[in-house]
């Protein structure tokens, strides 16, 4: 066998570090060249609180993508959220997006749950029925202060 | 009273110069780096003195700092119930902090004071200004090359130091201490962010230049040196003064780069 030289040494190297690097950046930092294809849809919610770009939509408990984006309808003060959902999943026209929160202290995540309708959304759709975030703070004041 | 004045007025125009001739010295390196011949065979060897050299110092330092941030992050999780967040605990502290100082301040200890000894001693017997009486650029022919082989190594240093530290983490937490494997790596890919790794990855360049930056000018001035020492000692000290002086700007760019990435 050809004795290890000084360039090969180096190349491992090299090499050992891109693929941690890489190893990183796709396992952990969600940058995937070969993620699966994905189509967009809306949603309009009166409160939002807590939801980032990049948080988790899930169906049954299954991560099915993520939101691309949140803007604010300055008509009608309403949270527009971008959705990017896998291809592979088709939503009912009367699917139901919620706001919860993974745990107490957790991450907010948009729960979708399946309608019973024939028709199937598609790209640039918009999701009609939706529930608002639900914050804790805001039920707890209720139950304290609704008493009387 | 009036020596004390003139000596802070010394001490501050000193002080001027060293800056000014630093700034000077780190961009002439950058421009020798792009100036044509470039040598790639002297980048190689660069890259395996201050890279491929470092890593089973990297290797061990990354196993240990790892294993130790899982103990005690699975005894300090363990009063909140929450062992679950061991995993991201671990990847988040090594990949945004720990990862790029540690490799800094080892690769400071191992290659950035040999690179100042090597050139101070250059300096001392003279090399140097054969190399200019050959017409050839010592900035180009001595530091260039070690610039490119720290732009290039340190990244590759710190990642795979985030790598082992990882699997550190899980030997201590998930092997030793039955913390549920699958509790520690989806916590991990889903708290890590690209934010994350990209600030990882911003950090490790800057700290490759500011080593090589700084033990490199050290070493080439070290005629210009201040306190009048030359010779061995003069390189003993000179190489002092880059260690101390590279490891503290680590520590400070730092806190700095994490207030504007993170801000």
């Amino acid at each position: 066998m050809k004795k290890l030289n000084l360039e090969m040494i180096v190349g491992m190297f090299l090499l050992a570090g891109f693929i941690s690097f890489s190893w990183l950046a796709v396992k952990m930092g969600d940058i995937n060249p070969f993620a699966e294809e994905t189509y967009p849809v809306t949603a309009r919610f009166t409160s939002i609180s807590g939801l980032k770009e990049g948080s988790a939509i899930e169906l049954a408990g299954v991560i099915v993508g993520k939101v691309s984006n949140i803007e604010l309808d300055t008509g009608d003060y309403e949270a527009v959220v971008h959705l990017d959902i896998d291809k592979r999943v088709e939503l009912q026209d009367d699917t139901i997006a919620s706001i919860r929160t993974a745990g107490i202290i957790g991450d907010k995540f948009i729960k979708l749950t399946p309608g019973g309708s024939e028709i199937i959304l598609g790209a640039g759709d918009e999701i009609e029925e939706t529930e608002p975030a639900i914050s804790l703070e805001e039920l707890v004041s209720k139950y304290i202060f609704d008493t009387k | 009273m009036l020596k004390l004045v003139e000596k802070l007025g010394g001490d501050f125009l000193y002080l001027l110069e060293t800056t000014g001739r630093m700034g000077i010295f780190f961009a002439s390196a950058i421009a020798n780096i792009f100036k044509p011949p470039v040598s790639l065979y002297a980048i190689v060897r660069q890259i395996y003195f201050f890279g491929a050299r470092s890593l089973v110092v990297i290797l061990i330092v990354g196993l240990f700092t790892g294993m130790v941030l899982g103990l005690q992050g699975y005894h300090n999780l363990k009063q909140f119930g929450s062992e679950d967040v061991l995993g991201s605990a671990v990847a988040l502290s090594l990949i945004q902090e720990l990862g790029p100082v540690l490799t800094a301040l080892m690769v400071i200890g191992r290659a950035g004071s040999a690179i100042c000894a090597e050139i101070g001693i250059m300096r001392h017997s003279e090399q140097i200004d054969a190399l200019e009486c050959m017409a050839i650029n010592p900035v180009k022919y001595l530091v260039a090359p070690k610039f490119v082989a720290a732009l290039v190594s340190m990244p590759a240093l710190t990642f795979i130091f985030n790598i082992i530290g990882i699997f550190g983490g899980y030997l201590a937490g998930v092997v030793l201490l039955d913390v549920a494997e699958g509790a520690y790596f989806q916590g991990m890919y889903k708290s890590v962010e690209w934010v994350d790794i990209r600030l990882c990855l911003v950090k490790s360049i800057i700290f490759g230049l500011l080593i090589v930056w700084i033990t490199t000018f050290k070493g080439y001035f070290l005629h210009l040196n201040r306190t009048g020492v030359f010779g061995a000692e003069g390189v003993s000290r000179i190489t002092t003064d880059a260690v101390v002086f590279s490891s503290v700007s680590i520590l400070v760019w730092d806190y700095l780069i994490g207030s504007i990435i993170l801000s």
